[in-house]
């Protein structure tokens, strides 16, 4: 019995601070917006009552989500989200996966060094690390002021607050949770497996794709993954260095809550979110279920 | 036999070179006389000083802090009761919610914890601030907690387990005997974690804060929405000294003891009689 | 290191009808889920006995030692220790102590924490504490390396640090779990001995599970051959080699030879017909009776058959046959020899000549032969 003491007391805080909050977010997307406070009705009084609850159910309805899906900015945002997140997945994984390569290739007393060098930047803090390419992209950025210098460019470039700026945002600031994936699953890679191709036939690139690629797969789903869902609902990053012309939904979300103070629409924003975000978690969850089960 | 081509040699220190550029530039810039950050005017530290004066940050850094301690302590202990209900326990009733609850913060768009939390706050009639903040951060970090733990439980030897109950332990006994003491590191890692995750929010904290509460990263950020600015600089290069000394450190004495161990180990062997 | 003698033949409990047996399984079966890892099993068994779990891998002898232990609990039956039944006790207060396989040491407490762990969990006062440690560091012999931390010894010694620390709250029932498993052949034969001595001295029942016969051959009082949840026979090693119960038995332990053929009985005198073209292996069954035309197995240990090139004529059963193969083993060798009718019989005898002056070859023509009495006569 004492076991399950135990076991209730992570299992009640999450269930209170986890579930019942997404509960709370669903009801108030099926709320309206009012001017008080709370700005959502109804809420839900318990003091009348048996009438006073089906007088809650009664005031729900799906009038937000009508809003959403007639209003041209939301479906953009979702859009542009998802095109932005598979973008810069696939930008991340194009410089992560040689960078993870080169490290399971170097020598070995080099690995620990360049493991606390991957390791370092994702200990720094997010948000600083973002901040550091407004002084670089900005109009009198360092960018600029090299190419100016240079003479490659007359008049400096505009790259903050353009979605270029985001896309390089996104693959600094999650690079390190594409290399060390693929980098961990390149390491267990057995050498000779590359040698036995050469031997029969393979040249060296040829053995690369017909080999290592392949095995390294988990690595780069799994990495793939940690990029993409995180980045769908991206606000930090589109927020400094996006601008007003570049279109996510976290950003959305955030606008609708604290600057139109438009709750049910922030909440019916969150729980579209969350829908299009469920197949990329579960399939996620699924993925490194079938690794811990393979590893035995 | 590993051959470091061109293409490897390249990809690695233009990558490293690309992680590790800005953070640097940030570094030399908060040096840079000059109110505007990006045109160098000569080298100076004055505002680092400006920095040590301004009350608000002083204040937002303290309020940071304080969460960040108690946040990551909550946060370790049900991080590691979850790691150990979860590797120990085998099936319970509600168990696929249970992994299904610990796992999903990890992956969830800050957005949306942050907005379900304070839609709860609001909800049950709580005042938002330090407690909220503590509350909010406790919640998804105790998810990063309870992975790095579960995973040095997994490669635990319960044989030693039942070895201490053998010789007399309870159940709880043994744990705190025998299991806690060796798995120490890694709890010890995840209530670093914890900190980080914690002193590092924005999102939700800005959700779950109150307006006498604000933390550094809320600070920050107001800051530099309107543009750069170098006492954000200088801010920034104190933190990220902080953490490259704290890397560094530890990556060293971890490989120390790692080489002692190894060479006791040896010496053992041929000492046996 | 000196071997000693035993004198076990002095020692047996099991036949003393005043003395009650320290364990006692009646009727016990564990399953999981559809698997039945001990299948009804009863046994006793005797203070101070040093008691044998034998068995290849699945067979249940750990499954056994961990229902002992307090680790498993049986689905049906019951187990009683000293007379009380120890299903509701944990392992905790049981008065039972396990030396575990992979010797499971503290890595974090030095050799005398380790060794110190069970005194401190009985609360037992400093000085008491104190004397028993260094007793238990003086009887392995490890007083030397009190401080040092696992890592820091070498195999062996770890493996005298588990027992140590088992030994330390002088439980009524020791269990070693292959206790020997990982340590090199020559340190094995020592140790076993040592393990026969502290077993003495200590006068403590010890229950072993381990799957290699030799080692059980060598220190048990005991032994039980066990196989799919079920004990196939329990005996002292003598026994259990010269007169197993049954093929399984024979097999398990050592070398030997099984002829299977049909029973023909008269009196304790059994006719075995068991190749067209020979004539019958004259075998002896006091105990057990064979109706005619019964199928019947005849074990035989290789080293009872003898090889010669003439025939024999002191014995009834005398085999010709050709010399298929021989494994020269330096002290020994043993000859294959093929019989017209396709059978092959193992022959064993001591290399007393040296290499060159060797009677027989491969291809040679020779006569197996084996007295009446050498052989046992088995159902299955």
């Amino acid at each position: 019995m004492r076991r399950y003491f135990l076991i209730s007391i992570p299992y009640l805080w999450l269930v209170g601070l986890f579930l019942v909050p997404f509960a709370i977010v669903i009801k108030i997307s099926l709320s309206d917006t009012v001017l008080s406070i709370p700005p959502y009705a109804p809420t839900l009084d318990f003091s009348n009552g048996w009438a006073g609850i089906v007088k809650f159910f009664d005031g729900l309805d799906f009038e937000t989500f009508e809003f959403l899906a007639s209003d041209d900015l939301y479906w953009k945002a979702y859009l542009s989200s998802l095109k932005i997140a598979f973008i810069a997945t696939a930008m991340t994984l194009a410089v992560g996966y040689p960078v993870a390569y080169g490290m399971t290739r170097a020598a070995p007393e080099w690995r620990p060094t360049l493991m606390m060098l991957v390791i370092l930047p994702f200990w720094t803090s997010f948000l600083i690390r973002v901040y550091a390419w407004m002084g670089i992209l900005g109009q009198e950025g360092l960018i600029n002021q090299l190419l100016l210098w240079l003479g490659f460019i007359s008049e400096p470039l505009t790259i903050l607050n353009t979605p270029t700026a985001v896309y390089i945002g996104i693959v600094y600031t999650y690079l390190p949770f594409m290399i060390l994936p693929i980098y961990s699953a390149l390491e267990k890679l057995d050498d000779t497996l590359l040698e036995a191709a050469e031997d029969l036939g393979c040249s060296r690139l040829g053995a690369f794709w017909l080999v290592t690629w392949p095995l390294s797969r988990n690595g780069i789903i799994a990495g793939s993954f940690l990029v993409f869902i995180p980045t769908l609902g991206e606000f930090v990053i589109p927020s400094l260095l996006g601008g007003s012309q570049t279109l996510m939904i976290g950003k959305v979300l955030w606008e609708e809550f604290f600057s139109n103070r438009d709750w049910p629409v922030a909440s019916a924003v969150a729980v579209i979110l969350l829908l299009i975000l469920i197949i990329p978690i579960v399939l996620f969850q699924r993925n490194e279920q079938k690794q811990r089960e393979a590893e035995g | 036999m590993r051959r470091l081509s061109w293409f490897n040699t390249t990809s690695l220190t233009l990558g490293f070179a690309f992680l590790y550029l800005p953070m640097i530039i940030l570094v030399i810039y908060s040096f840079n006389a000059s109110k505007l950050v990006t045109v160098w005017a000569g080298f100076s530290t004055k505002w680092y000083g400006t920095l040590f004066q301004n009350e608000a940050f002083l204040d937002a850094a303290w309020v940071t802090i304080r969460v960040a301690v108690m946040a990551s302590t909550l946060a370790t202990i049900l991080g590691t009761i979850a790691a150990y209900v979860l590797v120990r326990s085998g099936r319970f009733w509600g168990r696929t919610l249970f992994s299904g609850m610990i796992y999903a913060p990890l992956v969830m768009p800050e957005v949306i914890t942050g907005l379900s939390l304070l839609l709860l706050f609001i909800g049950i009639g709580l005042d938002r601030g330090i407690l909220t903040i503590v509350l909010a951060h406790t919640t998804f970090a105790m998810c990063y907690v309870s992975v790095v733990v579960s995973s040095r439980l997994v490669s635990f030897d319960q044989s030693l387990e039942e070895a201490a109950q053998d010789l007399g332990c309870t159940r709880l006994e043994s744990f705190f005997f025998v299991t806690l003491p060796i798995i120490l590191p890694a709890v010890l890692s995840g209530w670093l974690l914890a900190f980080t995750l914690s002193l590092d929010d924005l999102v939700i904290a800005s959700f779950a804060s109150g307006p006498s509460s604000t933390t550094l990263p809320i600070k920050i950020f107001s800051a530099v929405r309107l543009g750069v600015s170098p006492e954000i600089n200088a801010l920034s290069t104190i933190m990220i000294a902080i953490v490259t000394i704290g890397v560094i450190v530890a990556s060293i004495s971890t490989k120390r003891a790692a080489v002692r161990q190894q060479r006791e180990e040896k010496m053992a062997e041929r000492s046996a009689e | 290191m000196a071997q000693v003698a035993v004198p076990k033949s002095v020692f047996a409990p099991w036949d003393d009808p005043s003395k009650a047996p320290l364990i006692q399984f009646k009727n016990v079966t564990k399953r999981f889920g559809d698997f039945v890892a001990i299948d009804n099993l009863t046994i006793d068994i005797y203070e101070r006995e040093f008691f044998a779990l034998l068995g290849p891998s699945g067979c249940g002898k750990t499954t056994m030692m961990r229902m002992l232990a307090g680790f498993e609990r049986p689905t049906e039956g019951q187990i009683l220790l000293g007379g009380q039944d120890i299903d509701a006790t944990p392992p905790n207060l049981r008065s039972v102590n396990m030396m575990f396989q992979s010797y499971a040491l503290f890595p974090h407490l030095s050799v005398w924490e380790n060794i110190a762990f069970g005194l401190r969990r009985q609360k037992l006062p400093k000085d008491q504490i104190d004397e028993r440690v260094n007793e238990m560091l003086r009887l392995t012999r490890l007083s030397k390396f009190a401080r040092r931390k696992p890592h820091q010894i070498s195999g062996g010694q770890r493996q005298r640090v588990a027992l140590a620390r088992s030994l330390a709250r002088a439980p009524k029932l020791l269990l070693l779990d292959e206790p020997l498993g990982a340590l090199d052949k020559k340190l094995r034969q020592e140790t076993q001995f040592e393990l026969m001595d502290i077993q003495e001295k200590t006068a403590t029942t010890f229950v072993i599970v381990t799957h290699d016969q030799e080692e059980a051959m060598t220190v048990a009082s005991r032994v039980a051959v066990m196989g799919e949840g079920l004990m196939a026979q329990v005996d002292t090693p003598e026994r259990i080699y010269e007169a197993p119960n049954s093929v399984y038995v024979a097999d398990f332990i050592g070398d030997v030879n099984i002829i299977e053929g049909r029973a023909t009985q008269t009196g304790d005198q059994v006719n075995i017909t068991w190749a067209e073209g020979q004539p019958d292996i004259i075998g002896n069954s006091p105990k057990t009776t064979f109706g005619n035309g019964d199928k019947i197995h005849f074990a035989i240990r290789p080293e009872k058959v003898s090889i010669s090139a003439e025939q024999p004529t002191d014995t009834p059963n005398a085999f010709q046959g050709t010399i298929l193969d021989i494994a020269y083993l330096g002290n020994i060798s043993t000859y294959y020899v093929k019989m017209p009718s396709g059978q092959t019989i193992k022959a064993q005898t001591a290399n007393t000549r040296r290499l060159s002056r060797r009677s027989f070859t491969w291809e040679d023509k020779v006569w197996v032969s084996f007295t009446t009495t050498a052989g046992v006569c088995l159902k299955d």
